[in-house]
Order: structure tokens, then C-alpha cells, then sequence
């Protein structure tokens, strides 16, 4: 491999039922950033059928250029097709660095075309930058969000990274912007995509809203025990305008919804505000949080780790103080 | 059938602390457990043992105190265990760990791998799937249910997306990645405990496997490890322990000054 002929920025641009997902555009405005110190392109690449329509939205969030590959295969994500599709851009295009958001769909398709292409991939990054002599730094954090770590890729190229939704941010749409837009033609091998069979794709209808897009998040640990101490979260939530979310102790206990959990293993999210009720704080709670704008952290505990992120922390019992902040707000609002 | 699930021994991270002097980790008395979401893994295989009848064999690569994990394995139910073991296999990121992985599945017989999706010291999900390319196998991963036609020799799966739930189908042979939070499992019974440390764990090292020594250890690492830190964490506000009344005037005071009231 001449790691010399490699060049560009690479974004895999999810989409699902034809909506790019948002951590397409917040890898394309860290590719930007990256691009710009290596004086190289922006490249996005947008896979699925019937999906040029959207090309033109990874050009306003930072891509120079968009490669387009259509098909009916490409529908709906699944493994191999993907593979192939990504697998033919990376030995055309050549590109240097490669990046995907760590979704159920990235960290399926990252390791498959690791493992297909030979070359490295490093997980859920939390900083991506170039270093001296233009190498790709990405930094995660390992040992259960204990330590981190900073991966080089020197010798194989693309160089991957995954990054979980809500870690980078994304650019201002800027509709005037200019890009190319390339269509790229796969001859897929279809004896190896039809080895697994899409039956159905069931999609649970949620009322709930996304915790990662919340401006203001009540977040409950241990310390809120049951549904009804969730439910004066809730009431608070409603008061403030923002969404309850909950630590991995109130999900492995089925009192909330994987789908609400923050942490390593749920999701990141940095609102405006964080408020941690009876939450102690285990690191892999905070790996999840900890980049909130404002947190407040309420906590019997005077010794939970949780202080030691919060802005403003209380010690006392979030069962006394939460309904009485939601009294007064309710006063307030009148 | 024939089922192998790969597993892995890990230190138990909710239990690491960390020094707050000094920023490090305590490592001392952090104990070593089998991955959980393997351990889910090793659970939907003996399910199928149960109902289809199988072999069960597991394998692991690691320190020879692995073997630990191994016996844990058999305890709990499992035919065979192999310890993939050999300085040569040391220093891997999750390419090389999967190619020497791939190289001992390779001279074995399987209808499906199961593998969990992720270790608890890494978080990367990268290995089972990177298995499955090297060997040429049909995927599924985030795995929460599984079925099994034994005329077909297909199995219906169920995979965990971030809408809901997909359902799939793919013949043998396959690999899985399986979450722990989709199944709970056994315990090791008490004749299993017993027995378990009679049972030999097969020791493989490097020569045993099927894989070009190029691809495996540090030489076939694409990556490497530049620098690692301790995490830096953002100094702490002011904590207070007052009445509520008191701790409901700070709060509001603080939400309007942020204006986020």
C-alpha cells in the first residue's frame, strides 16, 4: 500500500428511510476542521435508493464533494451490501481518512470493512485532530471511560474512527455552499447479500423525544427508585421544558427505557442543562454527561462522584427538594 | 449443531476507582469476570443446546488466567473449552485479535459463532464482526432473540436497532453478536462447579491456529496506542448542604442567571 496515494476526509453519511441522521452532519463539521488543517476535501459518502435528493444537504453541513451510489439493495442498511458499496468507494476513491457515527448501523459496517479493507478502526473517538507530520489522532476512552486513550493509524490507510452521536458539532447549514456530486456504480456480488434475509423492521412508535437532542435533560439514578419518584421528575421536566432521562442502575432495574439511558453504554448528550437527581456518578455515567453546558447534581450522598462534575451540587434528598422546585416554578410561570 | 462462543475475561470496570490525588487507576483488587455480553452469548447457546440438542464449545484468547473464565464455562454447562494462549498473540488491537480468533475457528466446525457484542474494557464491538469477514460469514449483530429451523438449518434473529427491532434470517453457518441485557444467565450448578475443574481446558498456542503469522500480534496490528491518560475531569462548582428550602432559592437563583428559566 502507498499510503501516499490516500488523500481526503471521508464521512459515511447514515440515512435512514431517506433522513440523513444527525451524526452525519456532525462528522461532516469535524471533517471540515480536519480537512482544513490538512489542506484536503471534504468527502461525503451517501448510500441508499432513490437518495440524491439529499446530496445537497451534506454540501450545506461541509462536504466538498458527495459520492452517490443508488441502489434498491441499499434501501435499508444491511451488512453486506453496505460493505461492498464502502468497500468499492475506499479502492476507487482512496481515501485517507474514513469516519462513521458509532450507531447500531456504524458499528456494524466499521469492523465488516476493517477487517474486509485491512486496516485500523477506533471506536467511539471523543477527539479526532491531526498531529505533527499530518497524522490522525483519535482519542477515546478506554478501560470503562477510565483512561483514555489516543490511537494512531500509521501505516494502512483509510485511517477509521467512529464517533458517537452528540460528541462533535455540527457546522452552520450554509445552503450558498458549492460541491460536486460524483455517482458511482457497484456491481454487487449478490450471492453473498442474499445469505441474510430482511423479514421485517419494526419501528416502535415512540412519543418520547430523542434525550440527545433535549436542551434540558432531568436525569434520575438509584437515589429516584421507582416510577413514582420518576414521575416528580417528570412533573419537574414539564415545568423546565426539558425530558427526563436516567442512569444505567434505573434501566438494568426496568424502572426507564434503554432508550433513555446516558452513559458509556447508553447515550451522550451535552444539554444546556443537566440535572442529576440521586444519581452517584459512576464514570461511566459521566463519560455520558459530563460535557453538559450547566449541571446540577442533587444527591444525599455528600461523597457521590457526581459533585465532582456538578456545577451546583446539593446534598439533601431529591424527594423533598425536586416537587418543591417544581411548585415554584409552576408559581412563577403564573 | 455445532455452536462455539467466543468469550473473553475482563476486569470488571464498574469496580475500577480512581486515585484522587494523583489521577491514576486503582487496579488492585479489581476483579476479573467473563464479558457480560458474552456471558449473554453463552447463555442463548446453551438455550439451543437445550431445544435443538448441540456441541458447545468455547474459546477464549487471553493470559492463562483465562482458564478461570473457561472453567466458569463449563460450570455453567458447555462441552468444550480452548484457551488460545502465546506471547506471539500479545500486543493485538481487535484486527489482529480477530484474524488469530478467525485462525482457530477456522480448523474447527461450527453451524454458528456467537460472540457477544462488546467487552466491557474496550467498548469497541469490533472483534465479532471482524470475525465473521475474515471467515466469510453471514452477520447479525446486537442480537436480543433467536430461533432455529432444523430442517433448514435456519436461523430467524432478532437485532436491537435504535427505532425498534429488525427480523432476520440467515442459514448456517453465521455469526451472532449477542446482548447481555436480552437474556439472563444460568448459574453454574453445583454439580457443574464440581465437575468443571476435572474437565480439561484444551491450551492452543500459535502453531495450532490457521492464520499467516503476518496478520497476528503486533505485526498485525493496524493501530497502535500513541499515548494514554488519565481522564481530566472539569474542576467542581460549590456543592452545598442545606434545607430544601434553601437548596430550591440556589437552584432558581442559578437557572436564572444561566437564563434557562
Amino acid at each position: 500500500m502507498n499510503i501516499e496515494e490516500y488523500k481526503d476526509v471521508y464521512v459515511f453519511a447514515e440515512q435512514r428511510d431517506g433522513k440523513i441522521q444527525n451524526v452525519a452532519l456532525e462528522l461532516l463539521g469535524k471533517a471540515h476542521e480536519l480537512a482544513q488543517s490538512l489542506g484536503e476535501k471534504v468527502v461525503a459518502v451517501l448510500c441508499g435508493n432513490n437518495i440524491a435528493n439529499k446530496a445537497q444537504s451534506l454540501i450545506a453541513a461541509g462536504a466538498d464533494k458527495v459520492v452517490l451510489i443508488e441502489d434498491p439493495v441499499l434501501d435499508t442498511y444491511m451488512t453486506e451490501p453496505y460493505t461492498q458499496a464502502i468497500t468499492k468507494v475506499i479502492q476507487d476513491c482512496k481515501p485517507s481518512i474514513f469516519m462513521l457515527g458509532a450507531t447500531t448501523i456504524g458499528r456494524d459496517l466499521g469492523p465488516r470493512l476493517s477487517a474486509r479493507n485491512i486496516t485500523g478502526l477506533t471506536a467511539d473517538c471523543t477527539k479526532l485532530e491531526i498531529g505533527e507530520d499530518r497524522t490522525f489522532l483519535m482519542t477515546r476512552p478506554a478501560f470503562g471511560g477510565n483512561l483514555m486513550a489516543t490511537i494512531t493509524c500509521k501505516n494502512h490507510r483509510p485511517q477509521m474512527a467512529t464517533v458517537r452521536p452528540g460528541v462533535m458539532q455540527r457546522m452552520q447549514a450554509d445552503e450558498s455552499r458549492q460541491g460536486e456530486i460524483i455517482p458511482l456504480k457497484v456491481n454487487f456480488n449478490m450471492e453473498k447479500i442474499n445469505r441474510v434475509k430482511l423479514v421485517e423492521n419494526v419501528k416502535e412508535t415512540k412519543t418520547i423525544a430523542d434525550i440527545a437532542e433535549a436542551k434540558i435533560l432531568v436525569s434520575g439514578g438509584r437515589g429516584v427508585g421507582t416510577g413514582d419518584g420518576f414521575a416528580k421528575l417528570e412533573a419537574l421536566a414539564h415545568e423546565l421544558g426539558g425530558e427526563v432521562s436516567s442512569s444505567r442502575a434505573m434501566v438494568d432495574a426496568g424502572v426507564m427505557p434503554q432508550s433513555r439511558q446516558v452513559g458509556q453504554t447508553g447515550k451522550t448528550v451535552r444539554p444546556a442543562l443537566y440535572m442529576a437527581c440521586g444519581i452517584s456518578g459512576a464514570i461511566q455515567h459521566l463519560a455520558g454527561m459530563e460535557e453538559s453546558e450547566f449541571i446540577i447534581a442533587i444527591n444525599k450522598d455528600k461523597f457521590a462522584p457526581i459533585f465532582s462534575v456538578a456545577d451546583l451540587g446539593i446534598v439533601g434528598d431529591l424527594h423533598k427538594i425536586v416537587p418543591m422546585l417544581t411548585q415554584r416554578l409552576k408559581e412563577m410561570q403564573k | 449443531m455445532n455452536i462455539v462462543v467466543c468469550i473473553k475475561q475482563v476486569p470488571d470496570t464498574t469496580e475500577v476507582k480512581i486515585n484522587p490525588q494523583t489521577g491514576t487507576l486503582i487496579r488492585e483488587g479489581v476483579p476479573s469476570i467473563m464479558n457480560p455480553d458474552d456471558k449473554g452469548g453463552l447463555e442463548f447457546a446453551l438455550q439451543l443446546k437445550e431445544k435443538y440438542g448441540a456441541n458447545v464449545t468455547v474459546i477464549t484468547m487471553g493470559l492463562p488466567q483465562a482458564d478461570a473464565i473457561l472453567r466458569e464455562a463449563l460450570a455453567m454447562g458447555v462441552d468444550r473449552a480452548i484457551l488460545l494462549t502465546d506471547r506471539r498473540l500479545g500486543g493485538a488491537d481487535t484486527l489482529a485479535t480477530s484474524s488469530a480468533i478467525a485462525g482457530a475457528l477456522r480448523t474447527m466446525d461450527y453451524d454458528i459463532i456467537i460472540t457477544g457484542r462488546q467487552a466491557i474494557d474496550g467498548d469497541t464491538a469490533q472483534v465479532g464482526p471482524q470475525i465473521a469477514e475474515h471467515l466469510d460469514l453471514p452477520q447479525v449483530s446486537y442480537l436480543e432473540h433467536i430461533d432455529y429451523d432444523e430442517a433448514t438449518k435456519t436461523f430467524t434473529v432478532r437485532k436491537q436497532t435504535e427505532e425498534g427491532y429488525q427480523t432476520l434470517q440467515m442459514q448456517a453457518p453465521c455469526l451472532v453478536t449477542v446482548l447481555a441485557s436480552a437474556v439472563k444467565p444460568r448459574y453454574m450448578s453445583v454439580n457443574g462447579i464440581v465437575t468443571a475443574f476435572d474437565k480439561e481446558v484444551e491450551i492452543w498456542n500459535a502453531d495450532k491456529i490457521d492464520v499467516p503469522e503476518e496478520r497476528i500480534g503486533k505485526a498485525g496490528s493496524p493501530t497502535n496506542v500513541y499515548k494514554s491518560f488519565p481522564k481530566q475531569l472539569k474542576p467542581a462548582g460549590e456543592t452545598f448542604e442545606v434545607s430544601p428550602e434553601e437548596a430550591v432559592d440556589l437552584i432558581i437563583n442559578k437557572l436564572k442567571e444561566k437564563h434557562l428559566i
